[in-house]
């Protein structure tokens, strides 16, 4: 007999998992793995800023991943320092930010669990967030196969794109926007801590059985998909934490899509 | 009908200065210049991806620009094959790729991956890609880099015979002068400020110049050097030829 939180898991993780595949190839393509990792340290502040202020925890991951792009834009103009020293900057102090807003809210909210944010808590989801999740999912596919070609084009050569009149600002701000909805999307599923696995390691895993873009993309559906079916299986047949098998799951079959040659 | 681009520019080092060049339809220009010339940094503002502080760039409005970037570097996170890398530049047939793959002498290409492809292979391929977007100009950023010397020459050979055909503006950035030569109707020699614009003819038989050419050939070593002297040749040049524009500095 199979439990109902146990269905309604597996409904969220695979709502996580179409959007966390694609989105993915682009993060891995672009090479930014570390910019994932930034928003997604971040988001614990947007979480703790909306529940304080009354609104949608997606409201408070989605300001702050703007607030994270502008300072990096504003920080990146002058140019001793590399970006990926900024990012290491900006996504400690946002977590340690957070942790400290979180603190406070404990204080006044009793019952909040820091836990529940930072590694997930998917077994306690519930369906009115299963609905949200497909809803934004489905509506992170429409933007992101809107931006397909554009986003490949960017990910070839970014001036070619431009000569071909991309206009690169505006993808790379949307692209980050979808980023932010799915990592929000994610904090119930695997926690903000993890969810840069989610992002990388299926659309890593992909990439040794694609010729395209395209199958990269479908096949970084199916690994995430499928790392979300074992995650959950596993943690509930053995008591295991939902969010770190999944993920756990998600590096088995990275490692096993190893033994096949990069077909370039 | 033509595709005038103009424009003054001084950055923080002054990377260019007082630098104005025009660019017409079926005309092939090539730029020519040491290291830190600026050449880049002209062709970069020409194509609008930056931006000039002092000056303006006048493009036709609707220009169509095919840019073919220096050492494209194709990362093998990215699976692609050619095909897929010419539908970047919008939506053909079939038979579009194939005609645009041929006109650079790259039959049977379509399926191949484009991390297997050599540097003067991947080369033709970003042409291609360019071509099929049917441009009114044709912007080649280095692209003899990494072809060897008899790959150097029908390359240039081929971008002058799609000018034939296509009837576009091309503007190259070399430093390959001998093998450019016979390819381009305009050189312009640019440090940091134009030093002078000419047909390559004129230039090419005066003697200084054989002196140039004959250091290009021995290698990158004589580099530096063989510009140092072509500034003055230019110079030395302006008499005998009527070109566009004089040397402009003492």
């Amino acid at each position: 007999m199979i439990d109902q939180f146990i269905i309604n898991a597996l409904l969220a993780g695979v709502a996580l998992a179409v959007v966390a595949g694609p989105l993915g190839c682009v993060v891995v393509w672009r090479r930014m793995a570390y910019f994932g990792d930034t928003l997604a340290h971040s988001a614990l502040l947007g979480v703790a800023l909306a529940v304080s202020a009354n609104v949608l925890p997606i409201l408070g991951v989605v300001f702050i991943g703007i607030v994270l792009a502008a300072l990096l834009f504003w920080l990146e103009q002058r140019r001793e320092l590399s970006s990926d020293t900024l990012l290491g900057i900006l996504a400690h102090s946002a977590l340690a930010l957070g942790l400290i807003v979180f603190a406070l809210l404990q204080s006044r909210i009793p019952g909040i669990d820091l836990m529940a944010y930072l590694f997930g808590d998917i077994l306690a989801v519930n369906l009115l967030e299963i609905a949200w999740m497909y809803a934004s999912s489905v509506f992170i596919l429409g933007v992101f196969s809107w931006l397909w070609r554009p986003l490949v084009s960017m990910s070839v050569n970014e001036d070619m794109a431009r000569t071909d009149g991309v206009k690169v600002e505006f993808v790379r701000f949307t692209f980050m926007l979808l980023l932010a909805m799915v990592i929000a999307a994610a904090i119930k599923v695997v926690g903000i801590l993890l969810i840069t696995a989610l992002l990388i390691i299926p659309a890593a895993s992909a990439r040794a059985f694609s010729q395209t873009p395209l199958q990269m993309v479908l096949l970084s559906m199916v690994f995430a998909v499928l790392a979300v079916f074992i995650g959950i299986g596993a943690s509930f047949y053995q008591d295991l934490p939902a969010g770190p098998s999944v993920v756990v799951a998600a590096t088995l079959l990275f490692f096993i899509t190893r033994l096949r040659r990069v077909p370039v | 009908m033509s595709a005038d681009d103009l424009g003054f520019v001084a950055r923080g080092h002054t990377i260019l200065d007082a630098v104005s060049m025009q660019l017409h339809k079926g005309e092939i220009v090539t730029l020519i210049g040491p290291n830190g010339a600026g050449k880049t940094t002209l062709v970069r503002i020409l194509l609008g991806l930056m931006k000039t502080d002092i000056g303006s760039v006048y493009r036709k409005p609707g220009l169509k620009i095919g840019y073919v970037p220096q050492k494209l570097h194709l990362d093998a996170v990215l699976p692609l094959r050619v095909r897929d890398f010419l539908l970047l530049a919008g939506r053909c047939a079939e038979t579009e790729l194939v005609a645009a793959l041929n006109e650079l002498q790259l039959p049977h290409m379509l399926d191949a991956a484009v991390q297997t492809l050599s540097g003067g292979e991947l080369q033709r391929v970003v042409i291609a890609r360019a071509l099929l977007k049917q441009p009114d100009v044709l912007v080649l950023d280095e692209p003899a880099q990494g072809v060897d010397i008899i790959g150097q020459q029908s390359l240039y050979q081929t971008i002058k015979s799609i000018r034939d055909k296509y009837n576009c503006g091309v503007l190259m950035v070399s430093h390959d002068l001998h093998l450019v030569m016979a390819s381009t109707d305009r050189v312009i020699c640019l440090n940091t400020h134009v030093c002078c614009t000419g047909h390559p003819d004129a230039v090419s038989e005066h003697p200084e110049y054989l002196k140039i050419f004959g250091a290009a050939m021995d290698g990158f070593a004589h580099y530096s050097h063989h510009h140092d002297h072509s500034h003055d040749v230019h110079g030395a040049v302006v008499p005998l030829d009527d070109h566009d524009e004089g040397c402009q500095h003492d």
